[in-house]
């Protein structure tokens, strides 16, 4: 550590870099700018991480251990964190759940990601992530997760890679000598895609109120076999009524286990963590879907033109200068969904991107901060 | 019409169907360079604020032993540069959003700010908004017209206060960023009575806010942190900002003031298409030529004709895009306003100087013209009177 770096991260220095007047000093750009100089990982205003370990659990998912900088206030167990990496000069945003314990001794975060073959940021983490690099991420979000005080009896159902927040669900509950029930149902098609085989048996063999059920759908070596039904869910446990149960996983599994809590009556029990794959429709001429403007809480009916009009027609009054896509003024963040530039007809499939509503028409469903 | 001294005009020479054509040859062109905007751009614009920064840091550093002259004038020259940098080739890009596509917070348009008085909003709007989608539409583009504060084109009319032209404009070049910094006021039409005090004040808010903070930071705080050496911190910091007024502003003048630049009326520009909008962009434009550091220091102003076209894509690329451009202008027999940065200038400078005189000097001879001044009172009244005559026949008539 360079004598610079002690300085920054000296609770001295860090008053000094927080004092109205450091920041007066480096007005206006703000400390930020002159502290990276000399350490990367020290920002105030964003959560970045360092890569510290990158280890290929399975053959498609490769999992990351992240040394977060100061700036990182933690997570609820089932959480998930936005995680940004620059590809071809581009910083690509997407959604991952820490798989840790919330109590990690370390204060790392440990992500495991699944590649997709047709995906742009996971295949590239697969191939460049390497340790030392810097990444961003942003502090936990999302409402799934186990509430205060837990539930006597627990059931955890994933599937694939939806593992990784149940997974940190069940490290947490053993890190904190949970003393109620949990069941934790896995759904994978071998043993060998089962991403925390050994940890999983080695907390079974452990913890006595932990049941672990593998359940295979391509081999016959598992406690179960083949896709979720009822009876698996009896299997698995008998009294699953009386249990809270945390569900994440692909989505044929998720309408499975949603129909079959439905038809129990008992659908408040079911807590479920979606991360669908982004959608590519292929766009029609007709315009279709719903425009959502996250900020302001307005949802409209996509009428095929551009979304500022959407906006200003939903009652909305967002910035806009020109109206033709040279000023700047309208820029806004879409979070999700697939716009078109109607100017040149290029299509926007990216989340979390700055467009300009002025020129851009909403393909389906899309989620725009306005 | 046309600028003073601009005598053949080349507007509307092209049929309907050339103008498609060369909008589309245009359109084809950006699409190609954003299809290739990526790493490097971004390693670009990281490179540049990385030096800027260093230059910053050493400058201020050198101005903190200012009573060492080699000192003082080696913390100026720094700081000088790192301002020109920090406005030109980084300020002014990023905040035209040539850097959103990276979709780092740090190079978004709508989160930067620059080292500079004039506020990053108030700036988007009179420049990004106003300058950039009404360029040298006179009544429009406040650019065009001097800022209101010097005479640059015959379209404004003549008046006396036109005599102190040289001065005016020298002294907007002084205070160039004290200038900007209020442009979005439009004080002139305060002063003409057009613009009431409540609509004043949230640019004088914004204004207050960002040049404050400014002004803290040069004048105040960072001559404090020299203690007793604190005047030359001061004078130091002072000579910096006028280093960058002078040639950001030089830099600007270059861009839309020369011969041969057009301006353009409201009426014309009415119902104009996106390839007009292009063909006006490049006949209202002029580009300078210089070296590589120049290109820089000007935030690639020099190719001021590819920035009014793509002012969206990374500035650095306009060297290579002004090829193509230039070549497209030369097939449609298009003006493409380039000369060396000193022959720009002096251009402008000599028509700041032709302008304070009527322009009946120039028409009709200098006795005319002297006739035209001594006689201005009363014809400025007379004017008055049928203008307020045509009022009310027009109005009798729409009644
Ligand atoms: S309103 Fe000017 S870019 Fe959208």
């Amino acid at each position: 550590m360079s004598r610079m770096q002690m300085l920054t991260s000296s609770r001295m220095g860090r008053r000094f870099l927080d004092s109205s007047f450091a920041a007066a000093l480096a007005t206006p750009h703000g400390v930020d700018r002159y502290v990276e100089m000399v350490d990367p990982l020290w920002s105030r205003t964003e959560t970045r991480a360092e890569i510290t370990d990158v280890e290929r659990k399975t053959a498609d998912s490769v999992t990351l251990t992240l040394r977060p900088n100061e700036n990182w206030a933690g997570f609820k167990a089932g959480q998930f964190v936005k995680l940004s990496v620059e590809i071809d000069g581009v910083r690509r945003t997407r959604c991952y759940s820490p798989a840790n314990s919330q109590f990690r001794k370390d204060g790392k975060i440990e992500l495991t990601i699944k590649v997709d073959p047709k995906g742009l940021v996971s295949p590239w983490l697969l191939a460049n992530a390497r340790p030392g690099m810097i990444v961003q991420i942003s502090p936990a979000q999302g409402e799934f997760h186990i509430p205060l005080p837990h539930p006597r009896s627990i059931l955890l159902i994933s599937g694939g890679s939806g593992i990784t927040p149940v997974m940190s669900m069940l490290r947490t509950l053993t890190d904190r000598a949970y003393i109620g029930k949990v069941t934790f149902l896995h759904y994978a098609f071998t043993e060998d895609d089962v991403i925390y085989r050994d940890e999983l048996a080695e907390i079974e063999a452990k913890y006595e109120g932990v049941r672990i059920i593998r359940a295979y759908t391509n081999a016959d070596n598992g406690d179960l076999q083949g896709f979720f039904s009822k009876e698996h869910l009896v299997a698995a446990d008998k009294h699953f009524a009386e249990a809270e149960t945390y569900l994440c996983g692909p989505m044929p599994l998720m309408d499975g286990v949603r129909a079959v809590f439905e038809a129990e009556g008992i659908s408040d029990r079911l807590h479920l963590e979606q991360f669908a794959a982004p959608t590519r429709t292929v766009p029609t001429d007709e315009a279709t879907g719903e425009l959502t403007f996250s900020a302001s809480g307005e949802k409209a009916d996509n009428n095929g033109q551009t979304i500022l009009e959407q906006a200003e027609a939903a009652g909305l009054t967002p910035d806009y200068g020109c109206r033709i896509g040279i000023c700047n003024a309208c820029v806004s963040t879409k979070l999700s969904g697939i716009t078109r530039n109607v100017l040149t007809g290029e299509l926007n499939t990216d989340n979390d991107v700055n467009i300009k509503p002025c020129i851009s028409a909403p393909c389906g469903d899309v989620s725009i901060d306005l | 019409m046309s600028t003073a001294t601009t005598t053949t005009s080349q507007k509307h020479k092209l049929s309907p169907e050339q103008i498609e054509a060369f909008g589309k040859e245009l359109d084809d062109l950006r699409a190609r360079i954003v299809a290739d905007l990526g790493e490097k751009d971004a390693d670009y614009i990281r490179d540049i604020v990385n030096k800027q920064k260093k230059l910053e840091v050493a400058g201020r550093a050198l101005l903190w032993a200012g009573w060492f002259p080699p000192a003082w004038i080696a913390g100026v020259t720094a700081l000088s540069l790192s301002k020109i940098i920090d406005n030109m080739e980084i300020g002014h890009n990023v905040m035209h959003g040539q850097y959103d596509f990276m979709n780092d917070p740090q190079f978004t348009a709508k989160n930067f700010d620059w080292d500079n008085t004039i506020h990053a909003d108030s700036w988007l709007y009179t420049h990004n908004y106003v300058h950039h989608t009404f360029t040298n539409i006179v009544g429009k583009d406040h650019d065009a017209t001097g800022y209101g504060v010097i005479r640059v084109t015959e379209e404004q009319p003549w008046h006396p206060i036109w005599l102190l032209n040289p001065i005016f404009c020298g002294t907007l070049q002084v205070l160039f960023q004290w200038g900007t910094a209020i442009q979005e006021l439009e004080s002139e039409k305060f002063f003409r009575g057009e613009k009431s005090w409540a609509e004043m004040k949230p640019g004088l808010k914004r204004f207050r806010e960002k040049a404050g903070k400014q002004a803290l930071k040069d004048y105040a705080l960072f001559p404090l942190l020299s203690g007793p050496f604190a005047p030359f911190a001061f004078a130091g910091n002072m000579a910096a900002n006028l280093v960058r007024n002078l040639w950001s502003s030089s830099v600007i003048w270059c861009g839309h003031f020369p011969e041969g630049a057009e301006t353009f009326s409201i009426e014309e520009t009415e119902d104009e298409s996106h390839a007009e909008w292009y063909y006006r962009q490049i006949l209202g434009s002029a580009n300078f030529t210089g070296s590589h550091l120049v290109d820089v220091l000007s935030g690639n102003l020099s190719y001021q004709i590819e920035h009014h076209l793509f002012p969206d894509i990374p500035a650095y690329r306009y060297k290579e895009i002004a090829i193509e451009v230039r070549e497209i202008c030369e097939r449609y027999g298009i003006r493409y306003n380039e000369a060396p940065m000193a022959k720009q200038l002096w251009s402008v400078w000599k028509q700041v100087f032709k302008l304070t005189l009527p322009d009946s000097t120039y028409t009709q001879g200098p006795l005319a013209g002297l006739r035209e001044a001594l006689t201005f009172p009363f014809r400025a009244k007379q004017d008055e009177n049928a203008r307020d005559e045509q009022h009310v026949v027009a109005e009798a008539a729409a009644a």
